[in-house]
């Protein structure tokens, strides 16, 4: 039986009728033609799924789409509004940060909730102290960005995007 | 993917209250276990309930200096809560080692708790296995067993569990606050989690329909404790080994001895490992490498290998003794910190 799903997508409304099976990726992509979340592996494993949902990231593969009724979801294009790109989608190109690009729009959206987690004093399994402030060293960035996989290899350049981004940003 | 209804739970009671009626219903928490075997086959319910907008939400003072977490703090919000990184960091450590950051934002405390194996033939509906279908055979013996068991492992299954916090809790000596159809109960974490045996389709000792409201943690350990995960890649992975532990030394006397320690072992059973053998081996001792070896060797002594895993034996052996010296400082003059993550 299909339920009611209202979501809040890079600033415009929907109302739609979706079956229980339907993903939060699936829902995006097939039923409201948001093409900028990439389906990679659909298991959870890639990231390239990456979306903020109500400002934090997650897989969108691996949620329901019912599960999140009511949210505000932000894509890359929705960091990226009337066309103007953000600090994050200006250093990706600055450093080069992919090659063929499908996972990067999940790099970034996971860049951008990984850059506002680490606002937080949010510690990463490599941060010495628990309690401290948080330093992005190219380890920190690394460790946080684990979820997201870029077959090209382009990682490096991504490290670079990050870092530079999250320079720019404080 | 087989279709299912879909239900919101308003409240805990009524939660249990369906899935107690509903043999083929579930919960679903954070999804990124379930909804995964929904898409794999490996889950097939004709009813899901969505436990999201259940208030679960809450980290709250014990009288004790201990706490409880709600079943449906997400594991980020825990790992950075800052009581736990103060009074419990290895359990912040244990949960920040787990998955991804967009994986820690979904997941939660109840969940991950019961999340299921990763066995490759637990998660291929092509292969026999006892765990998702009892009776059919186990494909891992005989086959790929680099992720399997070493100790507490049975004819029927050698899988493991994949969870690093649950580690971290058993090693606590956490509580699980389940709400059932005959009401509340409390579960050790470290009794939640069954062995194989005969009926690996069981991974714990819950009922269908129960629900995990809470996780409590008892006050603070007196001493030094850490997690440690041995992993193929350097981040994303599940754990080969990992050891949960915390040691505390008096040092009033012309030699130190070990007070107490409490040790848990990840990646090596089919549930959270405490390691009772080797706390034993410890307790009263001087703490030195000569005593680590020796409490690992008491835990590893049951150990039953598999073809494919063997290594997991010395590895298991080699991370106890390392963690203990770092932990007691016999590797290195005197530390002060209590976390000895490097």
């Amino acid at each position: 039986m299909a339920h009611s799903l209202h979501l809040t997508v890079d600033g415009q409304e929907h109302k739609l009728a979706v079956d229980p099976r339907t993903t939060l990726l699936d829902a995006l992509r097939d039923r409201l033609g948001v093409m900028s979340a990439k389906k990679g592996c659909d298991h959870g494993q890639c990231g390239a799924c990456t979306v903020l949902v109500d400002g934090r990231r997650l897989n969108s593969c691996l949620a329901l789409a019912l599960t999140h009724d009511g949210s505000e979801v932000t894509t890359s294009d929705g960091l990226a509004p009337a066309g103007e790109l953000s600090t994050l989608h200006r250093t990706f190109l600055a450093q080069d940060a992919f090659q063929c690009g499908y996972c990067t729009p999940g790099q970034v959206c996971s860049a951008a909730g990984m850059l506002q987690e680490a606002a937080e004093d949010a510690p990463s399994v490599v941060t010495e102290d628990l309690e401290g402030p948080i330093e992005l060293s190219d380890a920190e960035i690394r460790e946080r960005m684990s979820g997201n996989l870029c077959r090209c290899g382009a990682y490096v350049n991504i490290v670079a995007a990050v870092s530079q981004a999250a320079e720019e940003s404080r | 993917m087989r279709p299912f209804d879909y239900e919101r739970a308003t409240d805990t009671a009524g939660a249990v209250a369906t899935l107690t009626e509903r043999p083929d219903a579930v919960f679903l928490a954070g999804g990124t276990n379930l909804v995964d075997h929904l898409k794999l086959g490996v889950a097939e319910p004709r009813l899901v309930v969505d436990i999201n907008r259940l208030d679960l939400t809450e980290i709250d003072e014990l009288d004790d200096e201990g706490l409880r977490i709600g079943a449906m703090v997400r594991n980020s919000d825990a790992a950075a809560d800052p009581r736990i990184r103060r009074r419990y960091p290895m359990l912040s450590r244990a949960l920040l080692s787990g998955a991804s950051g967009q994986l820690r934002n979904a997941a939660t405390m109840g969940g991950n708790l019961l999340q299921r194996t990763r066995c490759v033939y637990f998660q291929d509906t092509s292969t026999p296995c006892n765990k998702r279908e009892p009776d059919s055979g186990c494909s891992a013996i005989g086959g790929y067993t680099r992720y399997h068991a070493i100790l507490g492992a049975s004819p029927e299954c050698v899988a493991t569990h994949p969870s690093d916090m649950a580690v971290a809790l058993a090693a606590l000596d956490a509580t699980v606050v389940v709400l059932g159809a005959a009401g509340e109960r409390r579960i050790p974490v470290a009794e939640l989690h069954r062995l194989p045996g005969d009926h690996p389709e069981q991974d714990t000792v819950l009922d269908h329909g129960d629900l995990i409201t809470a996780l409590e943690l008892p006050p603070p350990r007196p001493g030094r404790s850490t997690y440690r995960k041995i992993r193929d890649r350097a981040s994303y992975a599940f754990a080969l080994v990992s050891v949960a532990a915390t040691v505390d030394v008096d040092t009033s006397g012309p030699t130190p001895v070990i007070r107490e320690a409490a040790i848990a072992l990840g990646g090596i059973a089919h549930k959270p490992w405490r390691a009772r053998a080797a706390e034993a081996v410890l307790r009263g001792a001087e703490p030195n490498e000569e005593t680590f070896l020796a409490a690992a060797d008491a835990e590893l002594e049951a150990a039953e290998p598999l073809e494919g895993n063997r290594f997991k034996v010395p590895m298991t052996r080699g991370a106890i003794a390392t963690v203990l010296s770092e932990l007691t400082g016999t590797d290195e003059p005197e530390t002060t910190t209590e976390d000895t993550h490097e």
